[in-house]
This record gives structure tokens, sequence and C-alpha cells, in this order.
């Protein structure tokens, strides 16, 4: 288990080899990898593309939050490793900004714990996203349908 | 205590973080909002009932309802939008 929360990019080859180096009762191996998209905003009549974002985070609670999730999805799947790695700072349209992985004897468990650790680091975990637009910085709203997503592994 | 402000929150109160001294009848997070309001017109915008910001007590997301007992950090911001 590990959150490292940081400014530099992450080589994804070698953050594999580390979590499942030696670990041979790893059968299933899933990541995600999140990067910055291209994206446009409405200026009034104009559409203009956005090339690079600010993340800021919470240091502190950020890696609590994290540690918090990650424990949550040990609870629930029988998992061998995991790592969640999410950057902060400047970021450009197509740079790497999270990536989690997950290691478990069966796949299914390492399918649904990854996407579970997606949708709750992203309504659960402080970051917050800055757009650098023609016209000013813009602070991104909530997306709805990542609550959606996050409620989906909610227990009754 | 100290309390933090973060993304536009953080712009419309004017500061990143401030220590304060609330009276003892200060005693949820709902309760500080509400005296914070009362602190300068950013706070009162950015603390604005109906605004759609959450809070942490010490690091850990807390409900309004959420008692300062011991409390030393109290963070305000927007809705998460990492990932």
């Amino acid at each position: 288990m590990a959150v490292r929360v940081q400014e530099a990019d992450f080589d994804v080859g070698a953050e594999v080899e580390a979590l499942t180096g030696g670990n041979k009762r790893i059968g299933g191996l899933t990541l995600f990898v999140g990067l910055v998209r291209e994206m446009h905003v409405r200026e009034g009549l104009h559409r203009e593309r956005i090339d690079a974002l600010t993340l800021e985070h919470y240091p502190g609670m950020t890696e609590k939050a994290l540690e918090e999730i990650e424990a949550e999805a040990h609870r629930r799947w029988p998992l061998e490793a995991t790592l969640i790695v999410h950057r902060h700072g400047r970021l450009a349209a197509g740079d790497r900004i999270v990536l989690v992985a997950v290691g478990s004897p069966h796949r299914e468990a390492a399918f649904e714990a990854c996407a579970f650790l997606v949708d709750w680091l992203k309504t659960k975990a402080p970051f917050w996203k800055l757009e650098d637009t023609p016209a000013g910085e813009k602070w991104v709203g909530a997306h709805e349908g990542d609550d959606a997503a996050a409620k989906r592994w909610e227990k009754s | 205590m100290k309390v933090r402000y973060f993304a536009w929150m953080k712009r419309t109160v004017g500061v990143a973080e401030e220590q304060v001294e609330p009276p003892a009848d200060v005693r949820t997070v709902a309760d500080l909002v509400a005296w914070l309001r009362t602190r300068s017109g950013g706070h009162a915008e950015a603390l604005a009932e109906g605004a759609a910001f959450g809070a942490a007590v010490d690091h850990r997301t807390a409900p309004f309802d959420t008692p300062l007992t011991g409390a030393e950090e109290v963070a305000f911001f927007p809705p998460f939008t990492g990932g």
C-alpha cells in the first residue's frame, strides 16, 4: 500500500515494476492513468482552448484522505498491492495527472478496486483544478457524474 | 485556531489562512461559519448561505454539526475536482 502526492511526473513502467516485483501472488494488475485533457470554454460567443491547469491540494489532508480510500479498498477486496500517485502544480494538456494501480490474485477484484479508487479519489480527496483561460483563471466546477460514480460504491 | 481557505474561497476571503479566537458560544463548524461571516465582506461572500462548500476539522472532512472541541485547524473548500 502506498500513496504519493508530488509535483514531478511518474514513470508508469517503473512504478509497476516496483509495485509487483517479487510478488508472485498477484495474478492480475489493473492500471488507471489520468491525463490532462485539452478543454474548451465558452467566453461569450467565443470558444477558447485551455492548454494548462494548476492543481491545488491540501497538504496533510490529501495524503490522509488517499490512505483512507486505499484502506477501504483493501477492506472490500482481496488485494496484494495498491498504489496511488497524484500530481499537483501546473500541468499541460497531455500530461499525466494520476496513477492508480491495483494488484490482486484475480482480475475481478483488480478491476473493481481500481474503478472504486478512481471514483472515490475524485470526490473525497482535496484537489482543485484551476484552468488558465484567456480571460483569466477559472476554477473548475464539480461534475455531477463524478458524484454519481462515487455513490455506486456506497454501502446501504 | 487556524482557519484555512482553498481554491476560489481563498481569493474571495482574501487570505489563505488566518488565526482566529472565536467566542465560547461558537461550538460547531456551522457556528464558526456564521461567526466568520461577520469578519469581512469577502468572508460573508465566500461562506454565504447556499454557497457550495465543505469543511474539514484537523484534516478530516467534517459535517457542519461537527463540534470544534479541541480543534486546531478548520478548513473550508469548494467541492473536490481532482483525478
